[in-house]
């Protein structure tokens, strides 16, 4: 750790720095009425993480039944349930809105904002989100969806699914969509708008580019997703078919199953970038920050956020290779998804090249972010595996592709989430987060989650296909599934490590100062946490690193002018 | 020189680990079944070909990684330096991005060879229809000369034989997964869907399995596929083209016990302590048929209607309404028969 006060001697610069606001003591109503962006990026976080903690649960149960052959622990209804839920509740309810959290705290602050462009918008978006949760979790007192989290037709028909869960589901996730644009529009408008002066484009910070090209991903591919849910909707209760095949005899022109694919896709691939993209964001942040080093090659980064976001709209087919579909357009869907894998080595490789030659610090954040990217190759080169379509046409929708998906989301995005946690926690708190506990939580995590995921790609590979609630003793899976089993624990246990953390240090953490880190973007100038107002001053920006050229010239005068100025306590 | 001694020594650990971790993916571990066809060797050829490439970028990543984390570390005394302002490097970025796009692109395009011959349609090829419902799949060999198919609950096919399948769906989505053959092709209703297998010359059985999720019962809709030699595939058409009978001297009550634990696979869904059976997506038949229903009007009309009376606590829809289409009148008295028997 390095000094944190350090008392230094420069010219009057009286505009700089903000002075602290006496905090009140909040009430709730304060809270539920409050429009600014930290409190809303608060509540943002305490929800999704508590999606987070029920999410896992539900992980649980389901390796808990899958950890012998032939289990009873559920009934197929209830894994179904139970797997249903927990994939809608992990991307929709935790994971994308997660990074919503996480910038609409930090962005305003990055960028020199006092706040998002439309407050307002933006605590509706956050009880939106609240209330599509739970629409999703009311349910549980009638039924429960158990179509899966694509809800797809036929199975989430009225003919097959009539029970009412796949209606809480597409009302939740109109909801839960309903926040997620608003909240996009909110980011765009703010990013475009109320940078600090001097913060040209090639001046913001990388976590704001990612949140600004995810923000373009969900305004322009969620209304997919509710135009399918919708129609759903009216196939179930208003005697459309637009997802109906013909019923033989009745007349009925016939809809097409495959509709309600393509438009779920449309979606729900993007998503997939909308879920990772501001990870990636965090990892950019915090790599130079511990590495003492400028980012290597910013606009290479920031041009690579675009790109994928750009392909990513045009990979959606390569989910559809084992449907009915024309080899030409699937070739067109190869090469797309292949090619994706070009920016985001170009992040890999950009981050490493950061890492290299640098200083290291070895911080819990830092330890986060490496992981992240010794994690994601993994579901990176399964990825590239899986888009090719005839390796394609053996794994697909088996336990492979769970692994996959857990690879990149989790070895993804929710490495992204830890790491930001241990990065911003301080300024949002104002303490810091135990370094011995964070790191025995790192490592837990770490192993855990090999544990579980590893063994997947050996049980998707030998023949094991994906929502299945049992499994005969003879087909040789049972070890793996034990293994997988054990590491869902142990992985539970590390996140477990966190939560605690967080408990612990909210009350007794180390006074953190306004820049524990010797951070390089402008939430550091401010003090922890920060005062309502943001900053009483904003800085002139003139590189990607302002905190950097502000010591720097801070530093400078007081080379220059000796004791003979004025002396100001600057905390850095 | 320290950068120099810093990447001999990460060479040395890269070459080390990609012979391992190959040596280990190709050699020691085979998670594949075996291959059962002439597509699935092709496929097969193609992954390792994705493993000799995969292996080594994933062990350089981890290996730089590590190396740049431990022997950058900050080491005491460094804690107010910063490292060296390097921003990047243009010619380096058109360096890494430019051979890892054309390593893809021709990864695709050994792909789409691989694709383009496993579809290439065959001379003489056999068709079979499949068609999957809830929670079962069912083989149609269409006949020339306008005899009825032949149907089966299993899949038959004769060795070194060239075979065109045609897939249904009659309700929901399932796909039609045949590991060992590597091929995976969704059933959608309303749409035919197909694909081509070229059999070995291998006579075994493999697992037919549903890879999408279907409803309740999905993880229970697994059948074999036999593949044997032409003879004995002929022999087996034209005893299933025929009447079923039970074998001689064998009481029908052990016809039906043979049907209901492997063919029809009713113990996927059902148990009975007789059968040997544990699944719990339908009612416990040692339980349930007492009584009243214990007649064989009512366990008939269960077979053949399920709908007709759903047990309580069990959802309707579940049970496949099609075995009366399926099944040959002796087999459901046979079934009859054995569910009789064991539920005295």
């Amino acid at each position: 750790m390095a000094a944190t006060d350090t008392t230094v001697v420069l010219k009057p610069r009286p505009q700089v720095v903000a002075h602290s606001v006496p905090r009140k003591r909040l009430s709730w109503i304060e809270w539920v009425t409050g429009t600014d962006h930290k409190r809303i990026g608060i509540l943002y976080l305490y929800l999704t993480f508590a999606f987070f903690v029920i999410g896992g649960v539900e992980a649980l149960l389901l390796r808990v039944q899958l950890g012998a052959p032939d289990n009873t622990f559920l009934t197929p209804q209830r894994y179904n349930e139970l797997f249903t839920l927990h994939g809608t509740t992990m991307i929709f309810l935790f994971i994308i809105p997660v990074f919503a959290g996480f910038a609409n705290y930090v962005i305003p602050l990055m960028i020199g904002a006092r706040d998002m462009a439309f407050p307002r918008v933006n605590a509706w978006s956050f009880w939106m989100l609240l209330f599509g949760g739970l629409v999703l979790y009311g349910s549980l007192f009638f039924n429960p969806p158990e179509a899966s989290w694509w809800n797809f037709p036929p199975l989430s028909s009225v003919q097959y699914s009539h029970s009412g869960g796949s209606d809480a589901f597409i009302v939740a996730i109109h909801l839960i969509g309903l926040s997620s644009i608003l909240g996009g529009i909110n980011f765009i408008a703010t990013i475009h708008n109320m940078r600090a002066p001097g913060m040209g484009w090639s001046r913001l910070p990388l976590f704001g580019w990612a949140m600004l090209v995810t923000s373009y991903l969900v305004v322009v591919a969620s209304p997919a997703l509710t135009a399918a849910l919708l129609m759903l909707l009216t196939d179930r209760h208003y005697g459309t078919h637009f997802f109906i095949p013909s019923v033989p005899g009745s007349g009925i022109r016939e809809g097409s199953a495959l509709l309600y694919q393509h438009l779920f896709w449309f979606y729900s691939h993007p998503a997939v970038y909308i879920m990772v993209l501001p990870a990636f964001g965090i990892v950019s942040e915090v790599l130079p920050v511990f590495a003492r080093k400028p980012i290597f090659g910013y606009k290479a980064i920031a041009a690579s956020t675009v790109a994928i976001a750009f392909l990513g709209m045009l990979v959606w087919g390569h989910h559809l290779f084992t449907w009915p579909i024309s080899t030409i357009v699937f070739a067109f869907f190869m090469i797309s998804s292949m090619l994706i894998a070009v920016p985001t080595g170009i992040k890999l490789i950009n981050w490493i090249a950061t890492l290299w030659q640098g200083a290291v610090e070895f911080r819990v954040a830092l330890m986060f972010a490496c992981g992240l990217i010794g994690t994601f190759v993994i579901g990176g080169i399964s990825g590239v595996m899986l888009a090719m379509f005839p390796v394609d046409w053996v794994l697909n929708d088996t336990y492979f592709l769970v692994a996959h998906i857990h690879y990149v989301l989790f070895g993804g995005s929710v490495f992204g989430v830890f790491a930001g946690l241990y990065y911003w926690f301080p300024k949002m708190s104002g303490r810091m987060l135990s370094e011995r506990l964070g790191k025995a939580s790192f490592w837990t995590i770490l192993i855990g989650f090999n544990v579980t995921f590893l063994v997947q790609h050996s049980l998707g590979l030998s023949g094991m296909p994906r929502r299945v609630y049992e499994y005969p003793a003879s087909a040789g899976w049972t070890g793996y599934n034990l293994v997988s089993t054990i590491g869902s624990f142990i992985l539970s246990a590390g996140i477990g490590l966190t939560l605690i953390n967080v408990v612990r240090s909210l009350r007794h953490g180390r006074v953190a100062g306004p820049d524990p880190w010797k951070g390089n973007t402008l939430e550091w100038f401010t003090p922890s946490p920060p005062p309502a107002n943001n900053f009483d001053a904003i800085p002139r920006v003139r590189s990607v690193e302002p905190m950097q050229d502000l010591r720097r010239a801070i530093q400078r005068d007081s080379e220059r002018v000796g004791g003979e100025a004025a002396r100001e306590t600057v905390s850095a | 020189m320290r950068d120099r001694r810093l990447i001999l020594q990460m060479l040395a650990f890269f070459l080390v680990g990609t012979g391992v971790l190959l040596f280990i993916v190709l050699d020691v571990v085979h998670w594949f079944p075996a291959a059962a066809t002439a597509q699935a060797r092709n496929v097969d050829r193609l992954y390792k070909v994705m493993l000799i490439v995969s292996v080594p970028i994933f062990v350089l990543v981890e290996t730089v990684v590590v190396f740049s984390v431990w022997k950058f570390r900050m080491r005491p005394g460094q804690e107010n330096m910063d490292g060296p302002p390097i921003h990047g490097n243009t010619r380096l970025e058109v360096v890494w991005t430019a051979l890892p796009a054309i390593l893809l692109l021709s990864l695709c395009t050994y792909a789409f060879t691989v694709l383009h011959s496993n579809e290439k349609k065959k001379a003489n090829e056999m068709i079979v229809d499949v068609t999957g419902q809830q929670f079962t799949w069912t083989f149609s060999y269409p006949r020339a000369n306008g005899q009825p198919p032949v149907k089966s609950l299993e899949l038959y096919l004769p060795s070194n034989a060239h075979i065109y399948f045609r897939i249904h769906s009659k309700d929901v989505i399932h796909s039609f997964w045949i590991p060992a053959f590597r091929l995976q092709e969704d059933a959608v209703p309303g749409i035919t869907t197909d694909y081509r297998a070229t059999t070995t010359n291998t006579a075994a059985t493999y697992p037919i399995v549903c890879a999408v999720l279907c409803g309740l019962g999905h993880s229970t809709m697994r059948s074999f596929v036999h593949v044997m030699p032409p003879g004995q595939f002929a022999a087996w058409e034209a005893k299933a083209g025929g009447p079923v009978t039970a074998a001689p001297g064998q009481a029908p009550a052990a016809l039906g016990k043979q049907m209901f634990t492997s063919s029809l696979g009713c113990g996927g869904c059902h148990t009975i302590a007789d059968a040997g059976t544990s699944g719990t997506v339908g009612p416990h038949l040692d339980q349930v048929l007492k009584g009243p229903k214990h007649s064989a009007a009512f366990i008939r009309q269960s077979i053949l209607q399920p709908n007709a009376f759903i047990e309580k606590g069990y959802p309707a829809n579940v049970m496949p309404q099609t075995f009366g289409a399926v099944l040959q009148p002796t087999q459901i008295d046979a079934l009859v028969a054995y569910l009789r028997q064991v539920s005295k």
